[in-house]
């Protein structure tokens, strides 16, 4: 909210400076995110008297000698065409800052520096300004907006500078406003809590005016919708004399970033500025039917707006209706027919109080704002919206653009705007602080923000202001103190009452991150992806429309359609990511990532869906092979003393013959294979590239697995080398497994090598395994050694039809 | 026999003196010393010399033999030293070469600043709590005392799922499900994704946070700021300081922002900084009553306070990264700059 230092000054007296300022309101809670002068841009320009001015013959210029003060009496060309002798203009001297403008004289091309010049062979010591040049317009200082110089007025001191004369010396404070304090959105509100936290007086804006005649027609308000509008107030305003607003008003809107449009208008936008309450006027004799009603719109209706957009309305939206049709869209904008235009004479002004999420929502469906709707969204006080309306008809009175009548119309739900008591703990107030706050403090604080405190004992009553609906309870008032009080007297403790509780990560927590740092040490690089992806994610993985991985949960409001489902497997994005690397000539590289995949129960969804962790693993290089990415997965199962089974299958988006699906003690838990040549495609895939799946669900019942010791046999193992021959379809773990089950005194077996070529058939292929034998409780023997060997062979001959190579 | 013996010695003498080699000199023992030896040979004439010379004789041999052994063994350790320098000097490398480690990977940025925080507050006695992503409106909002008309509900901010379910906005969220399963004391911290329907340089619609909540008899404000004070100088150093200013929270009460003292310039003023002195890290307050009460938890007994820190801002001051999307995009020249584990 924009708060200028001279409108607040009108509420308060400030004496600290504007950083001062800052540092105070920041410390109660009122954060300025910018302060700026006015003419932060303007420097060096000074008030500059003509005492000279002659026509340069055959050009449009004048050679003036111009009386700066101090600075002397110096010779400027000037092109203006009201330069005059016996003038005062601004004139910004050699090294001032001033706005430079395009040939227009009127659109700001950027901050220039006044040097020494020469036009038409004339030395030029410094410019005579525009108000443009200075930043200004014709709402913030009138004349500036004059295509020429800015006049100043007689009594302007020769030399002095012109930024306290023209305003350009106002402080701007931006200033955050927190979502609990809706009444500090204006003007008046930030001055009420400049004056507590400075311990000056509130100066009460002026609410008097002169009823004078009565409406003669015979009006009246109603309101259907009391739910979404508690109080609606009308006041008839006639013999109005629509013109300009005087130039402190207009100034006051332009510093808040409102232009002036007509005294009418401007009262209503200055209220809202000053009060924070949204107002309306209508045009008197637009209103038909003698009467005006709040209602829910039908269903296709429709209005058009001040900014002549047409809405068509639902029963969502509230609006304003005269006897016959909807003339306002209630707390976003007044509608066009009632608008008022320069031949109005009478109005009807209007100061509602409006359901917050209504407003806001419809304010969000139609796609229309203003000023009016972002106030009702954050909240209005009735208290305030009684107030405005008192506000704006003495600036009715003051401007003198009108006669306020003595017909005020309202309905209200019986809402109290008066002070409501709240009694609070002395000590529990300071319980919650964990310090006590001297009683002459608190009571010093809270009367500084008018809830007239009274101490009783340990009894603290207090006169809560209407416009503060925040406060309910003790630890509400033990904010208002602390917070003015200073946080500075919180003194750290370490809970001295609190109980000593065990702390750290659960079984669960700590395997992941024990499966993480082992996928590091293997050489593997943690990522992250967003849970969300996108449909075309499900469709490079050229998953079928039955395909359970398309039975995901989708956002109703996804930034895009590619952040617009909740993932089902992390591959997609493990996918991009490789080929986003390799997009960068990053050719090589291995990444894990472990996050949850989203399954539902049902769609859409009624329950909390299946939040499964998953673990994902990418390995991509011209080197890679299946076997590295394999590797990944070795070394999570060794991590969890388990042994993983690798049998080949088929994925949409893998190598048909490189791909692995993954099990556990006979539970399936994931895949491992090789991008298909169609998917690296499709990603600009340049080296071959390997993805991993697995569910650490599952296997999160293997953590925390008891680690039993095995003694060392006092025996040597004995080991025995094999090359098997055997058709080209046997795999390692078929002859693994058979080696395994012939004998169970083999603890290892490894394959060392696997031929195929001319020195076997074309359907047959050798491999080499190595195979470990270890003794229990005697020394293996070469007998029993040979009847083991033989189980073996005789196993796989009958099993495998493989025999010995030759 | 005295010239025989003093030739045989001298011309051992020249022949070790030629070796070339330990073979070589094999080669000068056996024909001195070995079974066919020339000295071995005058030995085996002893039974022709007269018995009364014998001693003598054989003392003259011996002498000669163990004069040549010396040199042969004096002649074969300074063979086998040259042949060890040769072989050192054969194996000589370039010590400056590349060297042939297996590259490590790392943990992710944001993992490494969780395990940071976890390790941090695990040891002052927290337990790590991980709520859901999928949340319902209740525990996102309606629990912590954001009424159903509070502009933070939005639909600007929420992804919503379904008119009930929507994603975590916060894991403040984990507070609730926490306190209605446990009774107090309550010393959780909470890590987790958070989502907010927010896209630019600094946001990302998809980033962690960390909630801590602790829930006891006689907690305060002054337990607040004392416990962040210690978690700040763990995080970003001994000298670090924290300042609260009051702020606002639905579900505490009073709320506070924490700044800390800049890390960077010590409170002068930098441009991390932004020339206040003071960044802000983290959201705070007294735990609302109303959040209690709603758990059931006696606020006539018990209280509270809670935090939220954002894990990927940390990491950002922490190690200068400049864009949020880096976190995310699994750009390995991102991914293994940051190695902070401890």
């Amino acid at each position: 909210m924009l708060a200028p230092l001279s409108w607040l000054k009108e509420y308060v007296d400030i004496d600290v400076t504007p950083q001062e300022l800052e540092d105070k309101l920041f410390s109660c809670g009122f954060e300025v995110e910018e302060r700026y002068e006015v003419g932060k841009d303007i420097s060096k320009v000074v008030v500059g008297y003509v005492k000279e001015c002659e026509p340069i013959p055959e050009t449009h210029l004048h050679l003036c000698k111009v009386d700066a003060g101090e600075a002397g009496i110096l010779q400027i060309c000037c092109g203006a065409d009201n330069v005059k002798a016996g003038g005062k203009y601004p004139l910004a001297l050699i090294g001032a800052t001033v706005y430079a403008t395009a040939k227009d004289h009127v659109t700001i091309e950027g901050v220039m520096e006044i040097g020494q010049g020469k036009l038409r062979g004339y030395d030029s010591f410094g410019m005579l300004c525009s108000g443009v040049e200075l930043g200004l317009n014709e709402d913030l200082y009138p004349g500036a907006g004059y295509n020429g110089l800015l006049v100043l007025p007689d009594d302007a001191p020769i030399g002095a500078d012109v930024k306290p004369i023209l305003g350009l010396d106002d402080q701007i404070y931006d200033i955050a406003i927190t979502a609990n304090r809706p009444d500090c959105q204006s003007i008046y509100g930030i001055a009420r809590e400049v004056a507590a936290v400075l311990g000056k007086q509130l100066k009460a804006p002026a609410l008097d005016y002169k009823e004078q005649d009565a409406l003669a027609d015979d009006f009246k308000v109603s309101v259907d919708a009391t739910d979404i509008c508690p109080r609606y107030s009308a006041h008839y305003v006639y013999d109005v004399k629509i013109g300009q607003s005087p130039a402190w008003m207009r100034r006051r809107l332009a510093l808040t970033g409102i232009g002036s449009i007509s005294n009418i208008v401007d009262i209503t936008n200055y209220v809202l500025k000053e009060l924070g309450q949204p107002m309306h006027a209508f045009d008197y004799s637009y209103l038909e039917g003698n009467q005006i009603n709040v209602r829910r719109a039908h269903n296709g209706e429709k209005i058009v707006t001040l900014d002549e957009k047409e809405f068509e309305l639902n029963d969502q939206n509230l609006v304003i209706c005269d006897g016959k049709k909807p003339v306002a869209l209630a707390g976003i904008m007044g509608g066009l027919n009632s608008e008022i235009k320069e031949d109005t004479t009478a109005v009807m002004f209007e100061a509602a109080k409006f359901a917050r999420d209504n407003i806001r929502k419809s304010s969000r469906a139609l796609g229309q704002a203003s000023d009016s709707s972002a106030l009702y969204s954050k909240g209005v006080y009735e208290y305030t919206t009684v107030m405005a309306m008192k506000r704006a008809l003495h600036l009715i009175d003051e401007l003198g653009c009108g006669k306020v009548s003595s017909s005020h119309y309202e309905a209200n739900t019986g809402n109290s705007i008066e002070p409501t008591e709240l009694k609070v703990s002395v000590k529990k107030v300071n319980g919650v602080l964990g310090i006590t706050v001297p009683d002459d403090e608190i009571v010093r604080i809270l009367t500084n923000l008018n809830m007239q405190p009274k101490i009783n004992g340990d009894e603290l009553i207090l006169q809560i202001p209407a416009y503060r609906e925040d406060m309910e309870s003790y630890p509400d008032v033990a904010e208002e103190v602390i917070r003015m009080y200073g946080y500075d007297h919180v003194i750290p403790t370490f809970m001295p009452t609190a109980q000593v509780t065990m702390g750290g990560l659960n079984l669960r927590q700590k395997n992941e991150l024990k499966i993480k740092r082992a996928l590091c040490a293997a050489g593997a690089y943690e990522g992250m992806h967003y849970s969300f992806f996108s449909p075309s994610d499900l469709d490079l993985l050229r998953l079928p429309e039955d395909a359970p991985e398309r039975h995901a949960i989708s956002l109703i409001n996804p930034i895009n359609i590619d952040l617009s489902l909740m993932r089902t497997t992390l591959a997609p994005e493990m996918l991009r990511a490789m080929a986003g690397n390799q997009k960068k000539g990053i050719l090589e590289g291995k990444i894990f990532e472990m996050g949850n995949i989203f399954i539902p129960k049902d769609l859409p969804l009624t329950e909390y869906p299946d939040e499964r962790e998953t673990i994902c693993v990418g390995v991509f290089g011209k080197e890679a092979t299946f076997f590295d990415i394999k590797g990944f997965g070795d070394v999570i199962a060794e991590t969890l003393g388990v042994k993983f089974d690798y049998e080949a299958t088929q994925k949409t988006f893998l190598h048909p013959y490189q791909t692995a699906e993954i099990s556990c003690n006979g539970e399936k838990i994931g895949y491992v294979g090789k991008v298909a040549y169609e998917v690296a495609d499709e990603l600009d895939m340049t080296v071959d590239s390997f993805v991993m799946e697995l569910d650490l669900r599952i296997l999160s019942q293997y953590y925390g697995k008891p680690q039993v010791f095995v003694p060392i046999s006092k025996f040597d193992e004995e080991k025995r080398d094999f090359a098997f021959v055997v058709d080209k379809n046997t795999t390692c773990a078929e002859i693994e497994k058979r080696i395994y089950a012939a004998c169970d005194y083999v603890t290892d077996v490894k394959l060392f090598d696997v031929y195929e070529g001319a020195q076997l058939p074309a359907d047959k292929k050798s491999m080499a395994f190595n195979v470990v034998f270890t003794p229990r409780d005697e020394k293996l023997k070469g007998k029993k050694i040979e009847g083991f060997v033989e189980n073996i062979l005789n196993d796989l001959k009958d099993n495998l039809g493989a025999t010995l190579r030759a | 026999m005295k010239e025989k013996l003093q030739q045989i010695k001298e011309k051992a003498i020249a022949a070790i003196e030629q070796t070339n080699g330990l073979e070589m000199l094999n080669d000068v023992r056996m024909s001195v010393l070995g079974k066919t030896g020339e000295l071995t040979s005058v030995l085996k004439g002893m039974k022709d010399v007269a018995p009364e010379d014998r001693p003598k004789v054989g003392q003259m041999v011996n002498e000669t033999r163990e004069a040549i052994e010396k040199l042969l063994e004096e002649k074969k350790i300074k063979f086998e030293q040259e042949a060890m320098k040769r072989r050192y000097e054969s194996e000589k490398i370039d010590v400056t070469m590349p060297s042939t480690k297996k590259e490590h990977g790392n943990l992710h940025p944001i993992t490494q600043v969780r395990n940071q925080i976890t390790d941090i507050f695990g040891s002052m006695g927290f337990e790590v709590y991980e709520g859901t992503e999928i949340e319902t409106d209740y525990y996102n909002f309606t629990a912590l005392n954001t009424p159903q008309d509070h502009p933070a509900r939005d639909m600007q901010d929420t992804f919503y799922l379904s008119p009930e379910f929507l994603l975590r906005t916060q894991t403040s969220s984990g507070q609730i499900h926490v306190m209605e399963n446990e009774k107090p004391p309550i010393k959780i911290i909470s890590p987790g994704k958070v989502f907010r329907s927010d896209d630019d340089a600094t946001h990302s619609p998809m980033f962690s946070q960390m909630e801590g909540l602790v829930v006891d008899k006689g907690i305060t404000l002054c337990d607040l700021k004392g416990m962040l004070d210690e978690f700040v100088k763990e995080v970003f150093g001994q000298e670090t300081t924290t300042r609260l200013r009051p702020s606002y929270f639905p579900f505490t009460e009073p709320s506070v922002e924490v700044d800390v003292s800049c890390f960077q310039c010590h409170g002068k003023g930098c441009k991390l900084c932004k020339g206040t002195g003071w960044i802000e890290v983290l959201g705070a307050g007294v735990v609302n009553n109303k959040v209690l009460e709603g758990c059931g938890i006696d606020t006539d007994v018990y209280s509270g306070f809670a935090f939220g820190i954002g894990i990927e801002r940390i990491a950002m001051l922490k190690y200068g990264i400049n864009n949020i999307k880096l976190l995310f995009e699994s750009d390995l020249r991102v991914l293994k700059q940051l190695d902070d584990e401890k």
